[in-house]
Formats: structure tokens, sequence, C-alpha cells
């Protein structure tokens, strides 16, 4: 069926009401299993590849030089992009980003930036004058719900093994690689709460997806501090629920993580 | 000025190794990787899918379309997001490419979308993108007349080389570059562009080359379709 | 030179040769030029008499008259309602093919059927690819209620469904589940429990993935844990 008839879905709404879901998760189990693969792209800076069940995204990191912004004079930039790409789903058309993608990208970008994951000082080679920009690009390759984590996770993925280019004079020597890692401070990772009638649930297929109501994205350190949040969706969640949702986003945020770093 | 040895110790109407995979994306209707050496790409067919906008609606065959682009960080100096003159000249010129051995008479008034992005490039992006696409749409179960392969031929000093790497493109004041698609079994030439300087006997060198390294490329194809059912059916 | 060049389920690929000689005659999957029989599919060779046939492993379903589908309601006028099935275009079911009962003129067709409906349709006429009408009175036609809804390659769904539906049959019966099977690839599952459901999905999928293997019913009697019917099997669709 063309998916644009079917955005609701009353078998997954039902089942949840039940407590049940339907690929017979728990309500607060991920996917099995959660594939991560790093350097897949032999001319980026880092790339990783992440599945999570058959959701798939490749995000890559290059790097470049250039002028510091005026309020940070002595540090490094992120600039960060998504591309929800057609050939990852029939949802999804060719032409510039949509609401959704920019959204994806700031998402991710947020949980980076806000929890001091790259260590910005570091990448200010000439304070007020020469930088290190860490261009980070995140691409869908197959859309099987849940995006938003796949996304962030192959981001953080693909920062982590990311070196630097050659820098001679001030020019970057594309495609000579030092052995210099981008320098980093901590690894955040996103989750995201499902909110499907009265209960929540993480990494909701696509399936799921269709009844979903709402979805709250958290951010989280090591440390479970949390860094960056987004309420998406057309119904709103009580102050309980948001506390219920962080709880369950950090449980989930530390398996994740324990993929990340194994 | 001359070029006595590969780059990398090929013969000179050596392919790269080749590498495909069918079925990588399980949201399209088909799918294929496709790896010459170190440039890898990948292609997504959707469709037979209603057309926009309406105009575009053939009553006698479905209507194929195809957008190529490069990841952006699939190349030494990152590629900005979004279609180049370049990958709009690309997409027009693989779908002349494919549509010669698509019948696509059952699929009136509809579209066909072919995708491909390159992950990884190292020269002969097209010819990697036609090889995985012909490899899509065979997934897709689209008749074909033909399957199509897809290799560049190039000129490197005054020796003729199939399926050129990055290396050899940039060698001294550039390479030659002719990109073709057949497909093997009918010989019908479906691609074929050509930039640099070339006489008419080299072209025909050229493309007796293409030719040889096309079926090399027919057999890794076919093994890919294959694969994907083998154990399936026994 | 008469010449068969592939054998009987042999996989053969878009291009391939499959005969040579004039005695033999293409059928689905394949075409003639000159003297060579050639496949136009990613398939399996089959042999019928005189006929050379590919049996597709996959593609999208296309649109054939007498064909029941699943597919859910968009639209509903003041003339008929229009259904996805999954096809580029909707369907249209007219105000007489809608129901076994009178509708009257000025009647409210929602009532019938609503956007968001699935539905049991059947094709009855297919005047191009975008023109298809359909009916939702003929036997088997029916509004389904909240079910598991999964879609499948179509090429396979001969073999979900099994001679003479021996193999729906047979998944109905151990699972205790209602099971639905549409020619267009959509399967709905609706059960007792979850659990249930799930093997039911879990069997078809089963089927579906090897679909083309000998002995598949026994492998699934096998799967299910339960006697197969005694129907013989044809292994080839």
């Amino acid at each position: 069926m063309n998916d644009n008839s079917s955005k609701s879905n009353d078998y997954v709404s039902k089942l949840i009401e039940g407590k049940k879901r339907i690929d017979g998760r728990a309500f607060n189990e991920h996917r099995q299993p959660i594939e991560i693969t790093y350097n897949v792209s032999n001319k980026a800076e880092g790339s990783a590849r992440v599945k999570i069940g058959d959701t798939e995204v490749i995000a890559g990191v290059k790097m470049d030089v250039g002028t510091p912004y005026p309020d940070t004079m002595d540090q490094g930039n992120l600039i960060t992009n998504a591309e929800l790409l057609p050939l990852s789903s029939p949802m999804f058309l060719p032409g510039p980003p949509d609401a959704q993608s920019v959204e994806l990208a700031r998402i991710v970008d947020r949980g980076i930036r806000e929890s001091g994951m790259i260590d910005m000082k570091k990448l200010c080679i000439r304070e007020g004058e020469l930088v290190w920009n860490i261009l980070l690009d995140i691409y869908t390759i197959n859309d099987d719900g849940n995006l938003i984590d796949a996304a962030a996770l192959a981001a953080v993925a693909a920062l982590r093994v990311a070196v630097l280019p050659k820098l001679e004079g001030d020019k970057v020597q594309f495609g000579e690689f030092t052995k210099t890692k981008v320098p980093l401070k901590l690894l955040p990772i996103t989750c995201t709460i499902f909110k499907i009638g009265q209960h929540l649930v993480v990494d909701a297929n696509r399936q799921e997806e269709e009844a979903v109501d709402s979805r709250l994205s958290v951010a989280i350190s090591e440390h479970g501090q949390i860094h960056a949040m987004q309420k998406g969706g057309s119904v709103g969640f009580s102050i309980e629920e948001v506390d219920q949702a962080i709880t369950l986003a950090k449980k989930v945020s530390e398996q994740f993580r324990k993929e990340l770093t194994k | 000025m001359t070029y006595s040895k590969r780059f990398d110790g090929r013969k000179f109407d050596e392919v790269r190794e080749l590498e495909a995979k069918v079925g990588i994306i399980k949201r399209a209707a088909g799918s294929a990787m496709f790896r010459m050496g170190k440039t890898v790409a990948i292609a997504a067919v959707y469709g037979p899918r209603e057309l926009f906008p309406s105009f575009l609606q053939n009553p006698k065959k479905g209507r194929l379309k195809c957008i190529y682009d490069l990841l952006s960080f699939s190349v030494t100096e990152r590629k900005r997001p979004g279609p180049s003159r370049r990958s709009t000249e690309i997409s027009m010129v693989t779908v002349d490419a494919l549509e010669p051995v698509l019948d696509l008479s059952k699929f009136a008034y509809t579209g066909l979308d072919i995708y491909i992005y390159i992950t990884q490039a190292d020269a002969g992006t097209r010819t990697a993108g036609i090889n995985a696409a012909a490899l899509a749409l065979a997934d897709a179960g689209i008749p074909m007349k033909d399957l199509i392969s897809s290799v560049a031929v190039g000129k490197i000093g005054d020796k003729i080389c199939v399926d050129l790497t990055k290396e050899e493109e940039d060698f001294e004041e550039g390479a030659t570059d002719l990109p073709v698609a057949m497909g093997t079994r009918t010989g019908q030439v479906t691609l074929l562009q050509m930039d640099g300087n070339m006489s008419q006997e080299e072209i025909k060198e050229a493309l007796k080359m293409a030719k040889k390294a096309c079926e090399k490329i027919k057999e890794v194809q076919v093994k890919a379709l294959k694969d994907k059912y083998r154990g399936t059916t026994k | 030179m008469v010449n068969i060049l592939v054998k009987e389920r042999e996989i053969v690929v878009p291009g391939q040769e499959l005969a040579e000689g004039m005695d033999y005659l293409p059928s689905e999957g394949a075409f003639r030029e000159g003297d060579k029989i050639i496949s136009s599919k990613l398939g399996l060779f089959n042999l019928d008499g005189r006929l050379i046939k590919v049996i597709p492993l996959g593609g999208k379903y296309i649109p054939k008259k007498n064909d029941s589908v699943i597919g859910r309601v968009t639209d509903v006028g003041f003339s008929g309602w229009r259904v996805d099935f999954g096809w580029a275009f909707n369907m249209n079911v007219s105000l007489k093919e809608g129901s076994r009962d009178f509708i009257p003129n000025d009647a409210d067709l929602s009532q019938y059927y609503a956007p968001g409906d699935l539905v049991v349709a059947k094709i009855i006429k297919v005047m191009s690819s975008k023109i298809i009408d359909a009916s939702l009175k003929m036997p088997g036609c029916r509004k389904l209620g909240t079910g598991r809804l999964i879609e499948v390659e179509s090429s396979r769904v001969p073999r979900i469904i099994g001679k003479q539906g021996s193999m729906i049959s047979m998944i109905k019966d151990a699972t205790g589940c209602n099971v639905v099977v549409g020619q267009n690839g959509l399967v709905w599952i609706s059960g007792s429990d979850l659990e249930n459901e799930m093997k039911a999905e879990e069997t078809i999928r089963k089927i579906e993935n090897e679909a083309h293997s000998e002995g598949l019913t026994d492998k699934i009697s096998a799967f299910l844990n339960v006697k197969p019917r005694e129907i013989v099997e044809n292994d080839i669709q």
C-alpha cells in the first residue's frame, strides 16, 4: 500500500494499549542488532554506518579551515547537515532540505554541541584568524523508523574516528590525513521516547511511527546529564511523562553507548 | 609522457576488483551496491508509482527518472549537498543508458525512479552507478531485454586503459576519459561520452576494450542477482 | 538447431538466452528475438510443454482483472469510493459495486466505507494502469477490522495460499488466526493474541523466503508442528 494512506495504525495502538508491541519487544527494548561500522567511506576524515534493526544511516566528517565567528574567536566550528535521501523511503522526495531533514540535523547538532562533545578550543589554529571547521553530513539509507537515534549515533561514531587532515601553511592538504584525532571530551547519546496513546516506548519501528502521537528526543552524556531535548508531534506530554521519558532515555542511552564503545 | 605500468599493477585491459550485492535497501522495490576498486555506488528503484507533474504521464509507457549524486564526504574535497550541473547531466545520461533495455509498456502513466548515490569515489562513479542501477532494476522485477554494464576507458599518455582510478585520471596533464555502457548480449552502446584527445583508431580500440571489460562486469552482476536467491530455491 | 539452454527451475537473469530454435514459444517473462528466446526477468526458468516461462522472483504487483486485493479507502465521493491498494493509482468502486444492499442516491457513503477502512476488493476492470474498477460486493469482498497488515512479495502469493488453499488453511488451523491474502501482496492477520499473530506472520515470511524450495509444505508443517493436509503439491506454483 502507498504509505500516505496508512498514516494511522489502529493495530499498533490497540496492541500498545494492551502493553504489547508489534514485534514482541518490551516498551523499553530497542531493536537488535545494533550494528556500527566505522570508516565506511575512505575519503572522509571519519565516517560510520549505523543500523538499528532495518533502519540504516551513514554519517561522514570532512574538515576544512576558516575564520572563526566573532563570538567564538578561539574555537572551531561544527556545521551539521542531514539529507533524507529519496533512496531510503518512498516518502522522501528529491529536492532542497525540507523541515524534517532540517530538524533531524538540528537535533543531532544540538546533542553534540551542547554536551561539549568536541573540544572546540583545541580546534583553534590562530585565535581570531584561523580555526578548523567540522562539516558533519548525515544521510539516511533505509528508513524503518527512529531515524533520529540512528542519525545521532552515526554522527557521534563518525566523529569518534575522525582525524585532522594535513595542514600546510594555512592550506588543507585534502586527502592527506594526519594521525591526530578530532579532540573529544565525552560521548553524547540521543535517545527518542515515543508516546503512543498513554504509553511511552523506545525505538519505534516504521509501523509504530504510524501510531505515534508525540516524541521526545533527549541527548545524554555519560554522567547522565541532559544536554538537548526536542519534543515533536501533535500531542502533549505531562510533566510526569517528561520525567518518565528522561528516565527511560537514560537507561536506553546506556545500551546505545555500550554498542558505541564496545 | 609514457605510462608503461599502471599504478596499481593492473594490466591495461583489466578492471579493478569488483563486488556487487543485490537487495541492500529493504524499503525500495529493488536495490544494489556496486563496487569498482575504491569506488562504491548504491542504487534504489521505487515504483512504478504515480508520476507528478501529471503532464509527464505517458499513456503508452512508464517514465524513467534518475537522480545521481555524490555523498558530500565521498570525495577528497567536500561536495556541497544538492544537485550540481555535473550531477544533473550524469542523471540524464544514466536514464539514456538504461532506458533502451527496459520494457515499460506495462507501466503506462506511471513513473519509475532510480536513485544513485556514490558513497566513496575513486573515478568511474557514473559507471559504477549505472552498474548498480541495472541490478536494482532487475531486482525490482522490471522487464529488461538485456542487462547494462558500464566502464570507463581512458588514455593515459599514449596507453589505452580500462577502469581508471582517480590517480590515473589525474596523471600528468590528465587522461582522456571515455565512459561507456552497453548491453553485452546485444552489443548496443547506450552510454558514450568522451573528453580529451583520441584518434578514430584509438576510439575503436577503446570500445573493444570496453566491451571486454563489460563482459567481466556482467559476470559479477549476474552472480550478484543469483546470489540473492541462492539457497532459497533448493 | 533446437536447444533448451538452461535447466528447469534454474535462476535466470534479464537478457539471458533460454532457448534456440522455433519449436518453443515465449510466455510470461520471456520474449523472442530471431531464433532465440530470451528472459526479460530475474526469475526461475520453467518449461511447460512448448511454453517457456520465467517465474518472477520479485517485482511490484501489477493489477489484473479478477484479482482479490487488500486496500484502504482513501476518498468517499457522491458516486463511490477510491481505494489505495499499493498500485501507482487508486482504484474506483462505483455506487452499484459498493454493496449487495440497495444504496439510495442521497446516502452518506461513508456509512458503508469510510476513509481509512481496510477492505478486500475484487478488480472487475483494468482499462489502463490509471483506470481500474473494483467491486466490494462480490464473494469474498468485505471490510476488514483491525488486524496485522504485512507486505509480502506479490510473486509469492500463490505459494502462501498453496494448492487449493492448503498452505493458508494450515496456517489458520495451527495459529487459530484469521488470515486474508491479497493478490497484491498484502496479508491481513487477526487472531486471539499477539503471539499467534506473530507466529502466523513468521510462517508467512518463511514461505516467502523459501517459496521455491522443494518440499515446502513439509517444511512448513514441521515448522507449525502440524500434519499437512492430504493434497499433492505441485512444486511450480
